[in-house]
Order: C-alpha cells, then structure tokens, then sequence
C-alpha cells in the first residue's frame, strides 16, 4: 500500500531531529489522550454500573453521547467557546484568552470524542462481571478494598485495555483536530506531505513509523489482556451485581458525572445551538439535509454489517483456535485503523483507478475503505464477546455431536449476539463522522452530513454547518442504545 | 440471524449495483477544488445555458491534484477547476492543449504558457487588517516590513495553504532564495502565527487574536457574510511590491477526457461574458474577471492598477518543490 522510494533518503528522514520530534509529540499526545480518556470514563463508568447513583440510566446515556460528535466539530466548538476572544471571553467580558490551541487543546478535543470508547467498554464489563467471583474472594477473608483492587479491576483490565488501544489508534491517525490546534503530529506531517505531489519518501517513511507506533501500541494492550482471562467455569448463569451504596459520597458523585457531561456533551451542543441561533438571525439556513442524511446512514449502515461479517472469522479464529497465524492475522488487521484516512483513501484511489475501475468512485468502495479504516472497532466488539462466554458451552455442543459449523451457527453467534450489534453500532458511528475518505472516495454529487459540515467549515460559515452537524449527531445517537442496552445472555438472570 | 442473513445480502447486492454503475459517456465530471458554497451557482448556469449536465467532485485542490495523478489515465474527471496555478501545473502531463479560441480572451500572463490551463478568475494577496488595533497611517507599505519589530506577534500567515506558498514562489522568483530566506526567518523570529488557510486567518482577525494577516483579497467578504460587523479591512501595498502578486484560479481539461467538445464548451462558458460576470454580479465573495470586455466588481483596485512582482503563474507549478522545501529548512512546515 506504501510505495517507498529509496532507502537511502529513508534513513536520512528518519535521521533528522525534527523527525524525532515529531514522534516524541505524537507518542505524547497519544499517551496524555489516552490517560485522560482514562481517569475520566473508568470512574463514570463504574458508578453507572455498579452504585446507587440517582438517575444512573440517564448518566450512562449522556456519559456516552460525545462518541457520536465528531472529534473535529468537538475541536471547532471547543475553539469558538475558549478562543482567545471566543463565547466565554466575551460572556466574562475578559479581554483577550489565552490561546487555547497547542497540545492542551488537542489534549481536550481527542479525550472529549475518544473516552466514550473506554467508557462503553468498561460499563458493560463492569455491569457483566459475575458478583460470584468477588463473593467467593470475599469468603476466602479478603476485605472490600483488595477485592476491588485483586478481582474487580483485574476483571475489567482487558476492557479498558481495548478501549485504550481503540482511543490510541483513534489519536494517531486523526487529523482534523491536530490541525485546528495546530499541534505538530505525525498524521498532520503525512497529510502536508502527501497534499504535494513531489517526492512522497518522507510522509512514506512517516506512515511505517506510524504502523510501527500501532505496534507498540499493539503490544501493550496484548500484554495487559493476557495477564489473566476471567470466566465462568461452572455451569449456570451470572446475577446481576447488587449496587453499591454510595452514601454521603452521593453528592460528589453527582457533581463528577456533571462536570463530565457539562463539559463533554452540554458545552459542545450549546456552542453549536449557538450557532444555529445566529445563521437563523442573519437567515443563512437552509432546509434540512434530507438527501445527506440517507446517504451518510446507508453508507454507515452498509459499513457496520460488512465490517462484522468481515470480523467474524478472524475472531473465531483467533479466540478459539489460537495460534500464532490467527493472532498475527487478527493484530495486522488493527493496522488499518492507525493510519490516516487520507493515506488509505489515495492507496485505494491508486489501486481501483488502475486496476478495478468499475468499481471506483461507487458506494462499494466506499463502504470498502470505511471496512478497512474501521475494522479493528468491529473485531474489539465480536471479540470482547467472544472472550466473555468462554468455550464451554460449544465444546459441550460439540461433545453432543454437532458439527463444528452448526455449533458456531446455534452456540456461538446467538452468545456473542450482543458483541456483534456493539461492533457494528461503533463501525456505524465512526463511518458517519468520516472526513477524508469520503470526500475522495463518495460517488460524484454523494454529499453526507459530514461532507456538509466540512464545505460550510471551509468558508468560516459555522452558522450552517450547525445544522447538518446537529442532524449528525442526532441521528447517531439512537445507536448508542446498541451499545449499552444489549447485555450479554449468559448474564441475563434465569 | 436472519436479519443479518438478510442484511448481508442486502449489502451483496448493492455492491454489485454500485459496480454496475455509470460508463464513461454522460453527465460532464468536474473536479472542484474551488469551494461548493462559491461555484455551485456557476456550474448551474452552464446546465442552464447550455443544456449540459455536471457532476463535480469537491475537494481541497491539492488532494484532487494528488488524487489525478494517482488515477493516471483511468481518471473520470474531464475537468479539473483549481483553486491555483501550482495544482493545475503539478497535472499539467495530464492536461490537453487548449484551443485557440478559448485561450485568446485572457491575457498571457493568466494562462499557461503551454496552454494547458487557463485562468478564469483573478485575485490579489492582500494585508487583511483589524481596523480597530490598526491605524490606516500605520499599515506597512511592504510585505517585508512585516518582520520589523513593530509587527512582533501580530501577523498571521498560513504556509501549508497554496496560495501562501504561491505568494512565496511569486517572492523566490522576484527577489531570489537569499533574501527570501531571510525574510521567513524574520518572520520567524518576529513571532508570525500559523494557520491552516485563509479563512481562519481573517477570522482571527476580527477577532482580535492577530491584527494583520497575509491572504487572498476575497475572503473579507466571505466572513462578513457570517459576521457583517467585523471590523476588518483588506490593504494593498504599495506598487510594485512583491506583497501584491496576482494569482488566478482556473481550469484544464484532461487529455483522457471522453467528452472533449463538452468538456471545452465548460472552458469556453466559464471565460464567456456570462461565466464572468458570475464574480461580479452573482458571487458571494468578489474576485476579479480576466476577460477585458468585464469590468471588476465595484469597490475593487482594477487589476491592471495592482502593480506586483513580474512573474510568469506557468513557473509556478514548477517551482512549487523549491519553495516548499524553502519553508521546510526555514522551519514552517514540520
């Protein structure tokens, strides 16, 4: 996919201290994101699942919603709310801010539309985790504290772990927020280089350092996951864990979930709203986009089933029958996901042009490149369920008599239904926010609300890219119920 | 299961739809790197006069650049229409011969010396000023004042966008590398602030975040469009300074091109007095006709009036390699 030149100019790219640079600020900023991403859903997201706080539902859901606001709208609202003289100066009647762009600002806009990752991730293993395993450790003596910190943590380690890595990956190959905060990374170094046609070693060189960088991270996560696999080994089904009171804690509580969701998802729609508010004063809006409404949903839709279908067999491969190929499949394929959308889409530009020019510039392809940028996010969902119901039940299935193929049909999918829906509904999300695959990639005239929200952007009309973002986002967020009202069906009680 | 058996044939079958698709003939595909919200109007009024139909692809100019090189001559496009004279002559192997004719309505100095492209609007780089931090008496009359001290951490430039790097390539060719050189160190160390292009250049103006910046002349009006009270103004240096190059939008036809006629009939509208008037009369923003028999907007320093730097735009494609690298060692880009 990566046509480097010579390897001589290679090494010199590599040689040069601003490269070096470069890497140190991305590793950086990947590093602050995902620790950020972190601290904030973790905690949210063990008091939505597992205390007694007063209204929990409606948190979760609020809690979740900054997924469907796209990291770019999230960088513009942010800038248009702390911008040196943005809404907040002016209501404060300060002079002058200051300047919010750089790695704080960055900082803020990736964790605002990353953590809802780790969060989603982290709800549903707390909320699945059998309260038998923390009971038994109770009974063997062990007290509150190091059960949570020995059974429950360790527990939901690998959530959080796969989150993280989809937060990473997310980070490394964004584009549109590092250039609107004007933070060097390495995404907007390869995007700068491959917007001029001249020699493309370097932003060549600069993608392998990026797929270098989804190793590590690759890595990393791996050797969080496999420090220990929870599940039931017994037969019968999971309770549902009773909730923890929180007390007097109960306030503070409440005041952490609504500075997440004032912060994240109220400040955000509030800029917006702005926005909107103001092109209807000065009457620049339009209509609503019906047209590119149905085609960001039906290439998003398109894109969430192809997505899972393609991540089935690699994750049955790898959860059931490891081996080092099924592994080493199953990590190649989260390289997609690292690399710009820009890179992919001109790899695919290169290649269907040349060689499959009946199908370029169709849906298919487009749903195609969306597959492939998104892929891991499908494998993340299939997979955490796969790992979640254990072997048990199909090798019981298969001790029965039946094929392995009627087992995977009537044992497996109808287990890791929930997995699946989760998958499709994250490659669903992500689909309709993306940026700059579409825009090479979309039949002639396919405008999305994505699209839309990019050319007003392009001529400073904030006030009419409120509407199709709004529409955006309110279209994306029903499917966020995928991904927290299904629960897996060995925890369902009876 | 069943509904996912369903949906996945659903999704088999719109593939092969997809793949089923349109052939080559039909509907003239334009490839825009100028902005939908600005030309959209336009293209409505080829169909209008003429009776044919466009599809247009919008895109960054310099991405739709990459992405015909990377097509080759499988390219759909008949049509590139780019925002500057370095995108059209980055493709220019893949470009067909203008006729005559088409050519002879714009002056040689907005139109490839090979023919291959020919402008179609004209704009100028402008000083954009706050007119509240900046008193009139106070603009500099060179865009190589900028680096005095006065100007410390008030200017605004945007040196990934084309029509910066334009400007450069206009500064390269006028006062050569040393000086030019010099003169983005200055900057430099005089504390410029980047941005990703124009737009939020102007932008930060009025709000007040930088007091000047280096733009194209139409994007003032752009932004007080969304915000009419902005207290910005647009100052041209004084004649014959380099700060004053005028660059020009334009189009090409490309030579794997099926629809060649249709194709040139799009050329020959947008340079008829019809297709000019559009930036006088229709358009949002206001630029410059090139056709002589047009008058510029009201309001607007005559082009022939802007006295900038002698340079040939053909050059520019060219040269664009050097002044990128230029910005490199100089370190605005990373």
């Amino acid at each position: 996919m990566i046509r480097v030149a010579g390897g001589a100019g290679a090494l010199d790219v590599l040689r040069e201290t601003a490269t070096v640079e470069l890497i140190l600020d991305t590793v950086l900023l990947v590093a602050g994101v995902v620790t950020a991403a972190i601290v904030v859903a973790v905690p949210t997201a063990w008091l939505v699942a597992r205390s007694d706080l007063p209204g929990r539902r409606l948190w979760a859901v609020a809690a979740a919603l900054p997924l469907v606001i796209p990291s770019y709208v999230a960088a513009f609202c942010l800038l248009g709310f702390f911008g040196e003289r943005g809404l907040l100066a002016g209501a404060l009647g300060v002079e002058r801010f200051p300047d919010p762009t750089g790695y704080w600002g960055a900082l803020a806009a990736l964790t605002l539309s990353t953590y809802p990752y780790v969060f989603l991730l982290a709800q549903a293993a707390f909320r699945d985790l059998d309260p038998a395993l923390e009971e038994a450790a109770r009974g063997l003596g062990q007290s509150r504290r190091r059960v949570f910190w020995r059974v429950t943590i360790p527990a939901v380690r690998p959530a959080v772990t796969l989150g993280s890595l989809l937060v990473a990956l997310y980070v490394l190959s964004d584009f549109g927020v590092v250039s609107l905060m004007r933070y060097d990374s390495l995404t907007r170094a390869i995007y700068l280089q491959y917007r001029s046609l001249f020699d493309r070693t370097p932003a060549a060189v600069l993608a392998l350092v990026l797929v270098a960088l989804t190793a590590v991270a690759l890595g990393l996560e791996l050797r969080a996951r496999t420090r220990g696999r929870l599940w039931r080994a017994g037969p019968g089904a999971a309770r549902r864990a009773r909730p923890v009171r929180l007390g007097r804690l109960r306030w503070l509580a409440l005041s952490w979930c609504a500075a997440v969701t004032g912060a994240f998802l109220v400040l955000p729609a509030g800029v917006l709203c702005y926005w909107l508010g103001r092109g209807l004063a000065l009457d620049r809006i339009g209509g609503l986009p019906w047209n590119e409404a149905v085609n960001s949903l039906g290439a998003s839709g398109l894109a969430a089933v192809a997505a899972v279908v393609a991540a089935l067999p690699v994750a049955l491969l790898a959860a059931r029958y490891p081996s080092r190929v099924s592994r080493a499949l199953e990590r190649l394929s989260y390289a997609g996901n690292a690399l710009p959308g820009l890179v992919i889409a001109l790899a695919l530009v290169f290649f269907a042009a040349r060689y499959a020019s009946p199908v370029y510039q169709t849906l298919g392809l487009l749903v195609f490149a969306y597959v492939v940028r998104f892929f891991p996010q499908a494998l993340s969902g299939v997979e955490t369920a796969f790992t979640r119901t254990g072997p048990r039940l199909e090798e019981a299935s298969r001790g029965l008599g039946r094929g392995p193929f009627a087992t995977t049909w009537l044992v497996t999918l109808p287990l890791v239904r929930s997995g699946l829906l989760a998958g499709a509904a994250l490659v669903f999300l992500s689909a309709m926010k993306e940026l700059p695959a579409t825009i090479l990639l979309r039949p002639i005239g396919f405008d999305t609300l994505a699209t839309e929200v990019w050319s007003a952007t392009q001529v400073g009309a904030y006030s009419q890219a409120a509407v199709p973002a709004l529409v955006l986002i309110a279209l994306s967020a029903p499917v966020l119920w995928l991904l927290q009202g299904e629960r897996s069906t060995l925890a369902e009680p009876g | 299961m069943r509904a996912a058996m369903v949906l996945s044939v659903l999704l088999v079958a719109a593939i092969l739809a997809g793949c089923g698709g349109d052939e080559a003939s039909g509907p003239l595909t334009i490839y825009s790197g100028r902005e939908e919200e600005l030309v959209a109007p336009l293209f409505e009024q080829f169909t209008e006069e003429t009776g044919i139909e466009v599809e247009v692809r919008y895109g960054d100019s310099a991405e739709l650049a990459a992405t015909i090189a990377e097509e080759g001559s499988n390219s759909p496009a008949d049509v590139f229409f780019a925002q500057d004279p370095g995108s059209l002559g980055a493709v220019d192997p893949q470009l067909e011969e203008l006729p005559e004719d088409i050519l002879e309505r714009v002056d040689e100095r907005y139109r490839d010396a090979e023919s291959r492209w020919v402008g179609t609007s004209g704009r100028t780089r402008v000083l954009v000023y706050s007119t509240e931090a900046v008193d009139e008496s106070a603009l500099p009359d060179s865009v190589l004042d900028l680096t005095r001290p006065e100007w410390a951490d008030r200017v605004g430039i945007a040196p990934t966008n084309a029509s910066f790097q334009a400007f450069v390539t206009g500064m390269r060719l006028e006062l050569g590398d040393d000086e030019t050189r010099a003169w983005l160190e200055g900057l430099k160390k005089n504390g410029a602030k980047t941005y990703e292009k124009n737009t939020p250049i102007v932008e930060a103006v009025a709000a007040g975040e930088i007091d000047v910046g280096l733009v194209n002349h139409y994007y003032l009006a752009l932004v007080k469009e969304e915000q009419p009270d902005a207290p910005i103004a647009n100052h041209l240096f004084a004649a014959g300074d380099v700060g004053n190059l005028v660059s020009v939008a334009g189009a090409g036809l490309l030579s794997s091109t099926d629809q060649l006629s249709d194709a040139e009939a799009f050329v020959e509208f947008l340079l008829s007095d019809v297709g000019q008037r559009f930036y006088v009369d229709e358009a949002e923003e206001a630029e410059y006709p090139l056709v002589a028999a047009v008058a510029p907007p009201p309001g607007l320093v005559p082009l022939d009036e802007i006295e900038g730097p002698d340079v040939e735009l053909t050059s520019f494609g060219a040269e664009l390699e050097a002044t990128v690298e230029l910005l490199r060692e100089t370190g605005w880009l990373s």
